[in-house]
């Protein structure tokens, strides 16, 4: 297990290289932010709640997902397609420690640096800028952090399995930006899944992708409590062992007839 | 194949590296293929998805059929043009890719099937790429070694020791990996591969791209492993200077096929039976115009009083030459220069070994 810890301890370490990267990153989600929370004052003056939201609880939403989007990897990250590519997959296939358990171990470090350095900034604009919802109960942040861990370990296992597209393809981005498509929208980013159509919700909210950006928003915003909570981590963890699980058996197979590229 | 040293490096200054896994050779090969099919590329997103559907293809044999044997301690030299397969089989052996066919066994296990146990046994440094963290301090891809294969500490800390010292990593240990020069992240990779005391040593290109006092340094750290802490090592190359300083014996590879595998003497021996007399004429010796004319031997280049003469080992002896030279020519001085081993080996490749070979004997291939 140490070595996890180790490996976790130097992907944070790197992204401390690129402050300046996230400096700019943080710009652009506060600048998102803000553009998107003109359209909601607009619509919450004209409409009132909607679907449970009041306007507030919508703002907070609105910057809970912008200060997500970097922590959960929604957007994808294709490092591991890119060692795939290049062949330096090699040095990590040759070492004697899980595959899997490397990256994920890497991108819990990278993780928990963005969720410092970057959530952490870009929802104290919001809170600076129009005033959020926070929690009401203390228990809230525990089961706000165990919503998170979980959230990172899903957008991981399902990006880690469009990154190891690079085994059977050259253009794994091409595959795997139309997956990034669908997660982006069935993940709870673009509108809450409590706005999509009655026919529609029970599925987008049984999908893995809830549990990446829409799940943690609900535990922070308090719409689930009690055993709801429950339930709602119970489907998180559900989904990011089968996901995980899923992805070792890629793993499996991806090496079984692994085509390293490169002499 | 040469006998090799089984049991060569107990003990030395640095220690000996725990006993592998299990019994018998290093490595053991047989009948080793690995074949490649290469899809068509469709550009993008639609294409890749298309691709995927759609997988017309054809066949490429990077290994054909090969075998070979590398006891303990040995140090063996694997040249081949380039595309001959060495790298191929290299990650063969380290488990990384599934051979087609054929076995493989590393310290007697298959590194496929025991992949974490073999890899605790094994370095591996791939000359064109790095295991270093490619944005942290050298020291940092280094520390985590120890974890990643468990090392005690002690160990650990003597190891560091010695390739700080060995391998003078001390002026860059705290250097971004992606600020060190080549050949001192080469030094670095060396390093990575051999914290753990590994048995194997595989270097697929160590000495690319590094220049000559680079490439000094680092043979000579190989020599030293290799000798004082018995470390088995196989490394590919295209620079025979690496072969001949470091390896007794030498593989060539050429289609996925063993070419030869034998000793760099025997080769030499069998392959260079042509010699070149290098005469410097004394200034007043008059005959400056003109090629020289000796039997058995032709000139091949001129320049000034500095003649070559090039003569096979079937026609005369050196001794005889001399003779014959100097009864004719005044001499200041003369040197006998010994075949090239590269221009041996250029000549395998061009020609296969049969026919570059003058005696037309058997290709000395594998047990
Ligand atoms: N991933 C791959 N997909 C398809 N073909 C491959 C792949 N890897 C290697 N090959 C082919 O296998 C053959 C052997 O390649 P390999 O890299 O083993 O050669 P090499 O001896 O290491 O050459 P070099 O000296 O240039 O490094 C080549 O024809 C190469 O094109
Ligand atoms: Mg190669």
């Amino acid at each position: 297990m140490r070595v996890y810890l180790e490996i976790g301890k130097r992907a944070f370490q790197r992204e401390l290289v690129y402050r300046t990267k996230n400096l700019a990153g943080l710009f652009t989600n506060a600048c998102f932010g803000y553009l998107r929370a003109v359209p909601l004052l607009a619509a919450f003056e004209a409409r009132g709640d909607i679907a449970g939201y009041n306007l507030q609880d919508a703002l907070t939403w609105n910057w809970t997902v912008q200060a997500l989007i970097m922590v959960v990897g929604l957007w994808g990250g294709w490092e591991v397609a890119d060692t795939i590519r290049s062949g330096d997959v090699v040095s990590d296939l040759s070492k004697p420690f899980s595959f899997l358990g490397f990256w994920l171990a890497r991108d819990y470090g990278r993780a928990i640096y963005y969720l410092l350095f970057r959530a952490l900034p870009v929802v104290l604009i919001g809170q600076l800028l129009f005033g959020l919802r926070w929690p009401h109960h203390a228990i809230t942040w525990a089961a706000l952090a165990v919503s998170l861990a979980l959230a990172v370990s899903i957008g991981f296992a399902f990006r880690f399995m469009l990154n190891l597209a690079a085994f059977w393809t050259t253009d794994a981005r091409g595959v795997g930006g139309l997956g990034l498509i669908a997660s982006t929208f069935l993940s709870g980013f673009l509108i809450p899944l409590a706005f999509f159509p009655d026919w529609l919700r029970p599925v987008v909210q049984a999908l893995p992708f809830a549990g990446i950006v829409q799940t943690p928003a609900d535990v922070f915003l308090e719409r689930v409590t009690g055993w709801a909570l429950m339930g709602a981590l119970g489907q998180q963890a559900l989904w990011a062992a089968l996901l995980l699980g899923a992805a070792q058996g890629l793993v499996v197979i991806a090496t079984r007839r692994v085509v390293v590229q490169g002499g | 194949m040469t006998a090799g040293t089984p049991d060569a490096g107990h003990g030395g200054p640095l220690g000996r590296p725990a006993p592998g896994p299990a019994g018998g050779p290093a490595v053991y090969v047989q009948d080793l293929c690995k074949s490649f099919r290469v899809f068509r590329h469709r550009p993008g997103a639609l294409g890749a998805v298309r691709s995927l559907v759609d997988r017309s293809s054809h066949e490429v044999r990077a290994v054909d059929g090969v075998s070979f044997t590398i006891q303990r301690g040995e140090m063996v030299g694997c040249v081949g043009p380039n595309g001959a397969g060495k790298s191929t089989t290299i990650k063969m052996l380290t488990g990384i890719l599934h051979p087609s066919a054929g076995r493989v066994e590393v310290l007697g296990l298959s590194p496929q099937r025991r992949r974490k146990e073999v890899a605790r046994h094994i370095g591996v440094v791939f000359g064109q790429r790095t295991q270093l963290w490619w944005d942290l301090p050298l020291i940092e891809s280094l520390d985590l070694l120890r974890y990643v294969y468990r090392v005690p500490e002690a160990t650990f800390e003597r190891n560091l020791a010695t390739f700080r010292q060995l391998l003078d990593l001390d002026l860059f240990l705290s250097t971004p990996v992606r600020q060190l020069s080549l050949g001192q992240r080469m030094r670095g990779d060396l390093a990575a591969a051999l914290l753990h005391d590994p048995e194997i040593l595989y270097l697929d290109e160590p000495t690319i791209g590094l220049d000559v006092v680079a490439k000094h340094r680092i043979r000579d750290f190989l020599r030293r492993i290799n000798r004082e802490r018995g470390v088995t090592v196989l490394l590919t190359t295209h620079d025979m200077a690496d072969v001949e300083q470091l390896c007794s014996r030498l593989l060539i590879i050429d289609q996925g096929k063993v070419l030869y595998d034998g000793g760099l003497a025997e080769i030499r021996d069998r392959l260079g039976r042509e010699r070149t007399l290098v005469v410097d004429l004394a200034e007043d010796g008059g005959a400056l115009e003109g090629p020289l004319s000796v039997p058995h031997a032709c000139e091949v280049r001129a320049d000034g009083p500095r003649r070559w003469l090039r003569f096979s080992r079937d026609d005369t002896t050196a001794a005889d030459l001399i003779t014959a030279v100097a009864s004719r020519y005044r001499l200041r001085d003369l040197t006998i220069e010994e075949p090239e081993i590269e221009a041996i080996v250029r000549r395998i490749y061009e020609a296969g070994l049969d026919s570059s070979s003058p005696a037309g004997s058997q290709g000395s291939t594998i047990e």
